[in-house]
């Protein structure tokens, strides 16, 4: 499938905007973390940015941008419609918790009852993000379970790794910041790992002799396709990267998106032990930037390993 | 409403491509682009015609596979164009409502006046049957010819889809797959006409039907191996007679 930019952009920096205003509503509701009035003017300014910018960014793949509103219609039968329809109401209790927090109200009450309907409503809107992906029959290596756990962990882990930056910038961090962010870090590691290896091994129902129904006389190969130069089908469903090149943009991804930021959680952990407060400031940040960049990698790489059953009229043996 | 018809009709319409017959011409594709440039819709996109990167949208298209190795291999020309679906998922994902199928005649269409051009339709479809068109910035698809078929300013005989109509061999029909009494119908039972991947439980309505098995033994065709030797005296003829007993010699 065609890694389209502004689709990649859309659900790295929305899920981590999601993810980082879940554990804010979380936090906020079970008092781990503390109402500071310029901590949650940079945090909620970070969870608004990230969500509108990705929401922006994903209108512009449209061919009718102008239409978009009509997006919300569908929620009865489109993943679609009902992640634009979450996306909106997930700014309402987000305005009320931001506001909350900002005005001062002490921790539990206000601050936690909106908390909790933000971290939900949050979690909503990226499982309706994945199962866009996940309900299509036709791309055999999205319409598995790993893709909806894929989406919610990466986004939380994401979330996790900027609320520990955010946390350690403005000295607030503790240990436990370090270690959920390294927890989920690894869970989310271990997560994306089994689902490259299922699409691996896992083979699709459909083949060439499905798709023409010629089968019976025996292998089936394209010898003539309707075109000489490249169609909107081929452009947008055959896209294909080298499995050479696609494992090594894996292991970059496991670098920049796990193995790195887990490491500098970790060392920042340990330079607050050690009272190198700065250090651990630093060290977050540079894991936020490592695990969004990661992440990017990681998106690229979801729709580019990809394959789309239509594929199988173009040559493919095997969708 | 993107949600399928709560209450779909009896009526199943929909194309029935006969793989036996169709030698690949062309001109189902070339009408159907004619049509649907020059009928009721907005013209089909066709970009850089003559240059260098032609593109542009089609309904339908025509492939060309080899099936099988060996004596019994065959070359199949294959038609491919939306098959109408009964459970189209492309109807389902449309977040604006411009994909639907129509419960009277279970035809798929797009409004193309509400259709945001998201191609999430197109990734739905396993046929590939929708395209996008760069210039209109809506999805497009095959219509059936609805435009045809209910039009009282056609004769008759025109209310078919352009590409039926067109095919010069006669290995396309229409008609209503839902009746099992109907022409179609009866094809698809004698022939054994089959679904395209019926494991994705898409339960297309349009139906291929398969090449006719070789004749590969002069067997077959009720001629013997050898000719008789003639009987004696059965030549009536006496000049051919004697013309018999010189060349036999």
């Amino acid at each position: 499938m065609h890694p389209a930019l502004s689709v990649i952009v859309f659900t790295v920096i929305s899920g981590a905007g999601y993810g980082l205003l879940f554990l804010l509503g979380i936090g906020a509701a079970t008092g781990w973390l503390a109402a500071d009035r310029w901590f949650g003017v940079t945090a909620f300014g970070l969870v608004f940015g990230a969500v509108t910018l990705g929401l922006l960014s994903s209108t512009m793949h449209l061919g009718h941008p102008e239409r978009a509103w009509r997006a919300l219609s569908q929620w009865r039968s489109s993943w679609l419609s009902r992640e634009g329809i979450a996306a909106i109401v997930t700014f309402l209790p987000a305005g009320i918790f931001a506001l909350a927090w900002i005005a001062g109200e002490p921790a539990y009450g206000a601050i936690g009852f909106f908390g909790m309907l933000s971290a939900v409503w949050a979690a909503i809107t990226v499982y309706c993000t994945a199962m866009i992906y996940a309900s299509l029959k036709p791309v055999q290596r999205w319409n598995n379970g790993y893709v909806v756990p894929c989406y919610l962990l990466l986004g939380l882990m994401t979330g996790a790794v900027w609320l520990d930056a955010l946390l350690f910038l403005f000295g607030t961090g503790g240990l436990w910041a370090a270690a959920l962010a390294a927890l989920i870090l690894s869970i989310a590691w271990l997560t994306k790992l089994a689902y490259w290896h299922f699409i691996d091994k896992s083979r699709s129902e459909s083949s060439a002799e499905t798709a023409t129904g010629l089968g019976h006389l025996g292998k089936v190969r394209l010898l003539d396709a309707p075109n000489t130069e490249e169609n909107y089908l081929q452009r947008e469903m055959g896209f294909r990267v080298a499995r050479k090149h696609a494992l090594k943009l894996r292991l970059i991804a496991t670098l920049l998106a796990f193995l790195l930021p887990l490491m500098l959680t970790v060392l920042a952990g340990a330079a607050l032990t050690g009272d190198l407060g700065w250090l651990s400031a630093l060290l977050t940040i540079l894991a936020a930037l490592a695990t969004t960049a990661g992440v990017l990698i990681e998106r690229w790489l979801f729709f580019a390993e990809a394959k789309h059953t239509v594929m199988l009229y173009y040559g493919a043996g095997r969708a | 409403m993107t949600s399928l018809p709560r209450d779909p009709g009896p009526k199943k319409l929909g194309l029935v491509i006969d793989l036996d017959i169709c030698v690949g011409c062309h001109a189902c594709a070339v009408n159907c682009k004619e049509w649907n440039s020059g009928g009721h819709m907005a013209p089909l996109t066709d970009r850089d015609p003559y240059g260098a990167n032609p593109s542009g949208v089609w309904f339908n298209r025509v492939h060309s596979f080899e099936a099988g190795d060996g004596p019994a291999s065959r070359t199949l020309h294959f038609p491919r164009s939306c098959l109408h679906c009964e459970q189209p998922a492309c109807v389902e994902v449309c977040p604006t409502g411009a994909s639907y199928k129509r419960a009277e005649d279970g035809i798929v269409l797009v409004n193309e006046d509400i259709c945001i051009g998201c191609k999430l339709c197109s990734w739905a479809c396993p046929y590939g049957a929708r395209e996008y068109d760069e210039d209109a910035g809506v999805m497009k698809k095959c219509t059936l010819c609805i435009d045809r078929i209910y039009n009282e300013n056609l004769g008759e005989i025109d209310r078919v889809p352009a590409c039926v109509s067109t095919c010069p061999v006669g290995a396309r029909y229409f008609g209503d797959l839902g009746d099992p009494e109907s022409a179609v119908s009866l094809l698809v039972a004698e022939r054994g006409g089959y679904d395209l991947m019926p494991e994705l439980g898409y339960e297309p309505v349009n139906k291929y039907l398969p090449p006719r098995p070789r004749q590969e033994t002069a067997g077959c065709t009720g001629a013997k191996a050898e000719l008789d030797a003639p009987e004696n005296g059965a030549i009536a003829n006496p000049l051919l007679r004697w013309v018999d007993r010189i060349l036999s010699r």
